[in-house]
């Protein structure tokens, strides 16, 4: 059993069968392809040098203008293309032959103008980067720092390159539609293959619907399931463990929805960062700040905040804020749906409250009490794309001068995202003030036992977690006392 | 300037001091620039893996790698058995060993080669290897390897002066200790070498190499050949940084030896975890301190002690060592000096060069001392600085140079102004006096940087030109390209010489059987060394087609000019193809090479004293950073640099050096830091834990001039002066920042404990070590 990947690139057919379904993007735009341009930095998603664009229909329907969306081809697993569009920096500029080339976009003119390239690795991602701004492929409205986050230049110290940036102006992304309509696949894509070096045959399953899903999950109970693949591409590019069996839940398209359940968001499991940022952003401002933070552009492109939760990660951004907000997990087994507490399916390290067959298909996210404070705090080493040493929520409710509700959580400070029982409960019933809330702080102590290690010493985890309960509380006590240096920097 | 009424489109004239874009703008940002991996496969080649130690400091008991042969795709696995020359991939002590034999050094250590049909069957065959160990006592940290004595070579000491009895003398005395960590290079594109056997033998190789010449040499002594069976060939690299310096030679041996071994093309790219393993990086260094001053906080004694963690094998590290010496004084005088230095080894990859070449760490040791002496002496750290420059009869280096080109005390004046340094200091003082969580620092340094290989033989560069008959130029020379925009510098240089469109000369690749014997693109001295060469072949070729000119026309050869609008000739302009094809005809040839030396630099180790530089490159740079106090949390507000680069060759180029060095500095200062467990495993070995700046780290306000004034005062390539090592410290007035923002929680009572780099964490805990200490 074959199955062959189709997708366009720069309005052509390509095709690829007799493929590892574990092939990255970038393996294939290099060698195939020979599309060099798109570099390899680090295999991780984490430099961007191997930044492209990827463009789909969101509908199936031609009518609607095609999503383009900036990634990470070394960490795209080739089956994710099937049926979509990709542009590489050689995309850009019109080649008077091959291999050289002629006449470059206006981005590119950019950045020779501004002397924005010195050793050049970087400079097709960069490319990549600014053209994806210009044509809405990096989200909306963001400040070019934080498109080029996921962008790392070691020697121009980045000045020319948002100097080119200025310069961007914005034009729409081909329109490719109809092509794309054409290679739209009606059955489900399956791919089987032979890996020669570990013989064993890996498979990949595209299921198109929710039924279709749970009953790929249940036949596979040992599949790994892959939505944007920020993390199983690791498994692959990293960790050299490519799961046998992959099932790709992006082509659902009942995961792919944020709906209403009562005054609640239901977020699929299959939404992208990207798709949630601006509704949650809305809904709960407390967490744009970190949400902003969290990965890069081209990580927020392609992973999905389901991903997040069902990876199990102690060190997932998303899961202590939404445990601080009380959210519920919805989980099926085939027929069979159960809804737990977010904070009940992190088990232990490694280990979460999921049936073999079972899997995430939502979060829902309940709106807070009015005048509710809701706070979220990611310390790390460097402000963009990276993994937070400690991660921290609160959601507090104040009536009179007394705290009646709290939910405090917490990532980086034990092996999964967790809940601070003891703080919590002297939080609850006393009043809102310095002086119980460093009380409060204090039991952190109780509820945490954190490990030191590349991030961060536990001694510093345990002294910042109490430290940002006490920034929580300063900033909604006392709002003319400045606690954040990024707002400083912002505006002094 | 173009003719207004010029009806044909020329390109127009564009030599030295213009600034235009890097050689390979075009190329970078199309993609169409090809580094090693991109060049097509050639049909047979083979994928290289190296099967790495897991130990750091072990015996080899036994190394079973027969399931290796076997696994699938696998054509060949070597061992130090199968090296014919000598299992040698060192620049200088011939102590790094292309495959362990015996023993193991460190973790990441190369134990033997796969070559297997694709990279991933080479991957998963290593994984497959049955190594036995006996561990031995590992040195893993400078402490360790205190304990167990060992060191690279012996401690080296430079003085001038009696330390001890200044010290004894002076009104005021403090000691201290700090801790600097070292660096990744983090080139985006990691060390990539493809072999290509040749006939006899002979073997061709595309390296990403800083230093052709000198894998050229390795390779040969590894295949027990003459160097003229190896070629080297570098067009450019994705960066290097001194990270590929010595540590290319490593992977282009391994696929060298199998190209050679199997008669087919080998190809080793380790991936990105693999080269932060396996390759060095900036030493990290222990400094400690003892200073006497005055009450004006000028210094009247000091004695610095340096120790640093060199890793396993000598690699570059005396010298690096010595440049951290050389550096301790920056632009200041030391009235009686003792400078001691400790070059510990420990079983840990060997750190090697890295942009400053330990240049960097002794800067930081004094520039900590400026913030000390300030702290203690209740002054303007700024002010302590002024008082301690070099000028007048205070002009002698401890090693015993006379500074004779100072001119730092005016760009500190001129930056001081243009910044605003006293009105933001006080605004600084404000903000922190009205801030209970965040506090604000402000801090200005300078850098004195001194240019030349330390290592006297090294300054030395070759060059060859030819000229088609057409009129086109090739240029080829041996400096290397690695984004610092070498090429299109000397470029400029032989276009000026010529008098001709850029366009019209070709920079061709680096290559060991083009230009031979080169030292590394290193040292900052690319464009000083290679420009000079370059100038001299011109030079050459213009003496012999003046000469031609002259006798063909029956003129004098003052009446000959090189000119943009072609080749003046009495009365008579030739143009620049037309003239050179005649030059052809007339059997001129028109091929030259071109050599330079470094003049005036001797300096003999043995007692650390002599004149090691040709002259020195200056700057200064003012930091504004603001700290959390609850988290550490830090962030640079705003930077104001002012550089010399002498008469630049190209300001926009040396811009770009300026800035990126600053940033490149301001990482290795704050966010990236090199974390190794007790076992001396590294964990931080890929850009998810090794956090290097982004562009949001970049500060929201960066001014940055040359200083216009600039001017060589030694005649170096058009007065210009060396630029990719000294901005990078211009970053060190972001850590003095810092520093001063943690003293002002205790009032400035104290001097804070913060060790670099500075990360959320260092910040914090200083932070509360200083409110303890303050008692406030």
């Amino acid at each position: 059993m074959g199955g062959t990947i189709r997708f366009l690139l720069d309005g052509e057919v390509r095709e690829a069968a007799g493929v590892d379904p574990t092939t990255t993007l970038l393996e294939h735009l290099r060698g195939p392809l020979r599309r060099t341009g798109t570099k390899e930095g680090c295999a991780e998603g984490d430099c961007g040098s191997c930044s492209v664009l990827v463009g789909e229909l969101t509908t199936g329907d031609d009518l609607d203008p095609v999503n383009w969306r900036a990634v990470n081809a070394c960490i795209q697993l080739l089956p994710m293309l099937d049926g979509k569009a990709v542009m590489t920096v050689e995309s850009l500029a019109t080649q008077t032959v091959a291999g050289c080339a002629g006449r470059p976009h206006p981005v590119q003119q950019a950045m020779i103008d501004k002397h924005g390239s010195q050793c050049g690795f970087c400079t097709p991602g960069i490319v990549m980067s600014l053209y994806g701004r210009a044509v809405g492929a990096c989200g909306a409205g963001a400040p070019v720092e934080d498109v080029l986050a996921g962008n790392l230049c070691r020697c121009t110290g980045y000045g020319p390159i948002l100097d080119a940036a200025r310069e961007v102006v914005r034009e729409p992304a081909p329109d490719v539609a109809a092509p794309l309509k054409a290679i739209q696949r009606q059955a489900m894509l399956t791919l089987a293959h032979e890996d020669p070096v570990r013989g064993v045959t890996r498979r990949w399953l595209a299921p198109r619907s929710l039924a279709e899903l749970a009953a790929a999950a249940e036949a596979n109970p040992d599949a790994a399931f892959v939505a944007g693949a920020t993390d199983v591409g690791l498994w692959v590019t990293k960790l050299r463990k490519p799961p046998q069996t992959l099932i790709d839940i992006g082509r659902v398209p009942e995961l792919k929805t944020i709906g209403r359940v009562g005054d609640a968001l239901r977020i699929g499991a299959g939404v992208r960062y990207v798709e949630a940022i601006e509704t949650l952003s809305a809904r709960y401002p407390g967490l744009s700040d970190m949400m902003r933070r969290l990965g890069s552009t081209q990580v927020r492109n392609s992973g999905t905040i389901g991903g997040n939760i069902a990876n199990g990660s102690p060190i997932g951004d998303m899961p202590p804020a939404l445990i601080a907000l009380g959210a519920r997990l919805v989980l099926r087994r085939g027929e069979q749906v159960r809804e737990i507490p977010l904070e009940d399916f992190f088990i232990a390290y490694g280990k979460q409250d999921r049936q073999p067959g079972e899997f995430v298909e939502a979060v829902i996210v309940p709106r807070g009490p009015a005048g509710q404070i809701f706070k979220v705090y990611k310390l790390s080493k460097r402000f963009d794309q990276d993994i937070s040493a400690v991660c921290a929520a609160f959601a507090v409710t104040v009536v009179d001068g007394v705290v009646i509700e709290a939910r405090v959580a917490f990532g980086g400070m034990a092996g999964t995202p967790k809940r601070a029982d003891a703080c919590e409960a002297a939080l609850i019933g006393s009043p809102w003030t310095r002086e119980s809330v460093e009380a409060a702080a204090a039991r952190l102590d109780e509820d945490y036992t954190p490990l030191s290690d590349m991030r961060a010493s536990a001694a510093y985890r345990a002294t910042t977690a109490r430290n940002l309960l006490l920034r929580a509380f300063i900033e909604s006590a006392e709002p003319g006392v400045a606690t954040s240096v990024l707002a400083e920097a912002a505006h002094g | 300037m173009a003719d207004s009424g010029a009806s044909v489109k020329v390109t127009p004239f564009q030599g030295v001091h213009a600034s235009v874009p890097h050689d390979s703008a075009l190329r970078h940002v199309t993609g169409t620039a090809i580094y090693v991996d991109d060049l097509p496969e050639p049909a047979g080649m083979l994928h290289v893996h190296l099967g790495m130690s897991t130990r750091a400091h072990a015996r080899i008991v036994s190394m079973d790698l027969s399931a290796v042969r076997a696994s699938p795709g696998v054509v060949r696995v070597l061992t130090a058995d199968d090296i014919p020359g000598e299992n040698d991939v060192s620049p200088v002590i011939h102590d790094d060993r292309l495959f362990a034999t015996g023993e193991v050094y460190c973790v990441g250590q190369s134990l033997f080669a796969v070559a297997a049909t694709s990279i991933a069957a080479a991957r998963a065959a290593a994984a497959k290897a049955v190594v036995a160990y006996e561990d031995l006592p590992a040195a893993i940290t400078i402490e360790q390897a205190q304990a167990l004595d060992l060191r690279i070579e012996a401690s080296q000491r430079m003085a001038r002066g009696d330390a001890a009895a200044a010290l004894e003398a002076a009104p005021n005395r403090i000691q201290g200790k700090f801790a600097i960590g070292g660096q990744d290079h983090f080139y985006l594109e990691g060390q990539a070498s493809l072999a290509t056997p040749r006939e006899e033998g002979d073997v061709h190789v595309w390296c990403s190499t800083q230093h052709p010449t000198e894998v050229q040499h390795l390779i040969a002594r590894v295949l027990g050949r003459p160097d003229h069976a190896v070629t080297v060939e570098v067009r450019r690299m994705g960066g290097g940084f001194g990270g590929k310096e010595t540590q290319a030679s490593l992977f282009a041996a391994a696929a060298a030896l199998v190209a050679v071994k199997t008669g087919r093309p080998a190809k080793c790219r380790p991936d990105r975890d693999e080269d932060m393993v396996m390759t060095g990086k900036r030493h990290d260094f222990e400094v400690g301190y003892d200073v006497g001053f005055d009450d004006q906080g000028r210094l009247e004694g000091i004695r610095l002690e340096l120790a640093s963690r060199c890793g396993a094998t000598t690699d570059l590290s005396p010298a690096i060592n010595d440049r951290a010496m050389f550096h301790a004084d920056n632009a200041y005088y030391l009235p009686a000096v003792e400078i001691v230095s400790h070059r510990w080894r420990t079983h840990t990859v060997s750190n090697t060069a890295f942009r400053g070449f330990g240049g960097p760490q002794g800067m930081a040791a004094i520039e900590r001392v400026m913030d000390a002496v300030a702290q203690a002496a209740g002054l303007d750290p700024l002010e302590v600085r002024r008082r301690n420059l070099y000028g007048g009869s205070h002009n002698l280096t401890p090693y015993y140079q006379v500074v004779e080109d100072n001119v730092a005390p005016q760009l500190i004046e001129e930056l001081a102004r243009s910044c605003d340094y006293e009105a933001r200091q006080k605004a600084v003082d404000a903000f922190n006096a009205a801030n209970p969580i965040l506090k604000k620092g402000l801090a200005l340094t300078p850098v004195k940087f001194g240019v030349s290989f330390t290592t006297t033989h090294l300054n030395q560069a070759g060059a060859l030109i030819h000229i088609y008959a057409d009129g086109s130029i090739m240029l080829n020379h041996g400096g290397a390209e690695m984004g610092q925009g070498l090429y299109i510098k000397v470029a400029q240089v032989a276009a000026e010489a010529f008098q001709v469109p850029l366009d019209r000369v070709k920079i061709t690749s680096t290559t060991t059987d083009k230009v031979p014997n080169t030292s590394a693109t290193a040292a900052s001295s690319g464009a000083d060394l290679n420009g000079m060469a370059v100038l001299d072949a011109a030079g050459k070729l213009k003496g012999r087609l003046t000469a031609f000119a002259a006798e063909k026309w029956g003129v004098d050869p003052s009446q000959v000019a090189f000119t943009p609008e072609g080749v003046k000739i009495g009365g008579e302009t030739v143009s620049f193809p037309d003239f050179c094809r005649q030059a052809y005809l007339a059997r001129i040839s028109l091929s030259a090479t071109g050599f330079y030396a470094t003049p005036k630099i001797a300096y003999d180790r043995k007692t650390h004293r002599g004149r090691p530089f040709y002259y020195f490159a200056y700057g200064a740079a003012c930091s504004e950073v603001v700290i959390d106090t609850l988290t550490g949390e830090t962030k640079v507000l705003r930077a104001d640099i002012l550089h010399d680069v002498g008469r630049s060759l190209n300001p926009a180029i040396d811009l770009g050096q300026v800035e990126g060095g600053f940033i490149q500095g301001m990482g290795w200062l704050t966010t990236e830091e090199l974390v190794y467990d007790a076992k001396g495993v590294l964990k931080t070995h890929a850009p998810s834990t090794y956090k290097i700046p982004t562009a949001g780290d970049r500060p929201r306000v960066l001014n940055v001039k040359l200083w216009e004034p600039g001017r060589n005062a030694e005649p170096t390539v058009h007065r210009s002066k060396a630029v990719g090592e000294p901005p990078l410290m211009l970053a060190i007035s972001v850590f003095s920042a810092i520093t001063r923002a943690v003293a002002s929680v205790g009032d400035h009572r104290v001097m804070p404990n913060l060790d670099a780099p500075a990360t959320p964490e260092a910040v914090l805990m200083a932070v509360e070590d200083v409110r303890r200490r303050a008692g406030g």
